[in-house]
């Protein structure tokens, strides 16, 4: 008989509920019943893991992907991947993606009449470090339309996707802007209720990491479930 | 239990992830081919309240090798790891809502009390239109432990037990292949676990 320690489960209001109308996409694509509840088991609290350099060399520098420099306010964007207890998530895949300066997106579908920037693709991935620290080199993104409403506009945003140490604590968010004026209106944003969650998601501009005649500095730490102190028996 | 920290909420991928989140090769969870056991296909449609299918989801899958081992440190048990499998798969839906995975078939794995969990795949949904990804399990049609597992069990109605199991759908280069539709919302709509 093995023993396992849970994950910790989400708490009310920290989440946002997939029943949320005012995100018109939600409306057909939510469950309409309860989801089941599961005792986590093996299966939960495993997950992939990163180390061995097997998710590719690094792409941390969202400036050099091209001949030239992206247009737009250079951002070093940096942060560390934790557990609700403070510690680190060591060794753990970290996937970006944003719109560029102009709030236009490097992809087929997205029509919104602001110009590509051919210096520009937008996406990063890295394993952090030991101290579950994460740096990527950007450029801030734009706010753009969306056809959520007559004249609805996105925040500015950066799209993380991040695993953890197990598949229960896989989350895919996005990264907002302090000071942001669409944030008050943006549905996404505001589809979490509890004001402290939703605060979590705006980084955090820090002169500190800032560097002198270059480029602007924005923190972001992502905050995973944490785990019991006590093990169950498996 | 004294957390100190907010966790992080989760927000929608929304409909522009592909080129964010392209890993092609990770569809493929054989090493092309190398990893021991059974291959098989799983491969299945996402479709929404209407029946209409998703486009722009992506699908993720981790589960244990042939020897029903995961490939993490914390899995303590006596079996052997594949050097081939690492366990975990990533797969966009197509424009038909078409995902597909190359696995092998998974071995079965202990659940709580020293029970014996059926063989499994643990799948999450991530989309334009969900905020938070949904959770969801794989089991195979036919297996004997399906009756004695401990989360099937937990779905007492059999119409809804059914959506959490896949169905045979012949071969496809020699590779079994195994068909698991989620429907996100109404008529036949998938069990998804909390958890």
């Amino acid at each position: 008989m093995t023993e396992i320690r849970e994950y910790n489960h989400e708490r009310a209001g920290g989440q946002p509920s997939n029943d949320w109308p005012a995100y018109t996409s939600t409306i057909k694509r939510h469950p309409q019943r309860q989801p089941v509840a599961l005792k986590q088991t093996l299966t939960e609290i495993t997950g992939p893991t990163f180390t061995g350099g097997w998710t590719g060399a690094e792409t941390t520098d969202l400036t050099k992907q091209h001949k030239g420099e992206p247009l737009g306010e250079r951002m070093i964007l940096a942060g560390r991947v934790l557990d609700e207890d403070g510690r680190p998530v060591p060794n753990t895949l970290v996937e970006i993606w944003q719109a560029n300066a102009a709030g236009r997106y490097a992809h087929a579908t997205d029509t919104h009449p602001a110009p590509l920037d051919p210096n520009f693709t937008g996406r990063g991935h890295t394993v952090t470090n030991e101290k579950g620290e994460y740096r990527f080199l950007s450029i801030i993104p734009g706010a753009y339309p969306w056809r959520n409403t007559y004249n609805a506009w996105r925040g500015k945003h950066v799209h993380f996707s991040v695993f953890g140490p197990a598949f229960a604590t896989r989350i895919i968010t996005q990264m907002y802007f302090p000071g942001d004026p669409l944030l008050e209106f943006d549905p996404i944003y505001n589809s979490v209720p509890d004001e402290a969650a939703r605060k979590r998601m705006i980084s955090r501009y820090d002169p500190n990491l800032s560097v002198a005649e270059w480029a602007l500095g924005y923190r972001f730490d992502v905050v995973l479930r944490g785990r019991h102190a006590t093990p169950v028996g498996l | 239990m004294d957390a100190k920290l907010i966790p992080t909420a989760t927000q929608t991928a929304g409909p522009f992830f592909h080129f964010g989140l392209l890993r092609p090769a990770w569809a493929d969870l054989t090493d092309g081919g190398k990893a021991k056991g059974d291959k098989i296909v799983l491969e299945g449609r996402v479709t929404d309240g209407d029946g209409a299918p998703l486009p722009d989801a992506v699908v993720e899958i981790w589960h244990a090798n042939a020897a029903g081992k995961y490939a993490h440190p914390e899995d303590a048990q006596d079996k052997p790891l594949d050097p081939h499998f690492r366990g975990f798969g990533r797969a966009f839906t197509d424009k038909d809502g078409v995902y597909r995975f190359t696995t092998v078939k998974p071995g079965a794995v202990p659940g709580r009390g020293n029970a014996l969990q059926a063989p499994h795949i643990a799948m999450s949904i991530a989309a334009r239109g969900l905020l938070h990804h949904l959770f969801t399990r794989v089991y195979f049609a036919g297996e004997s432990l399906n009756t004695s597992d401990p989360v099937l069990a937990t779905v007492e109605d059999p119409a809804r037990q059914r959506t959490l199991i896949a169905a045979p759908d012949g071969k496809a280069n020699g590779a079994a292949v195994w068909r698991f539709d989620v429907a996100l919302q109404g008529k036949g709509e998938t069990v998804f676990f909390d958890f």
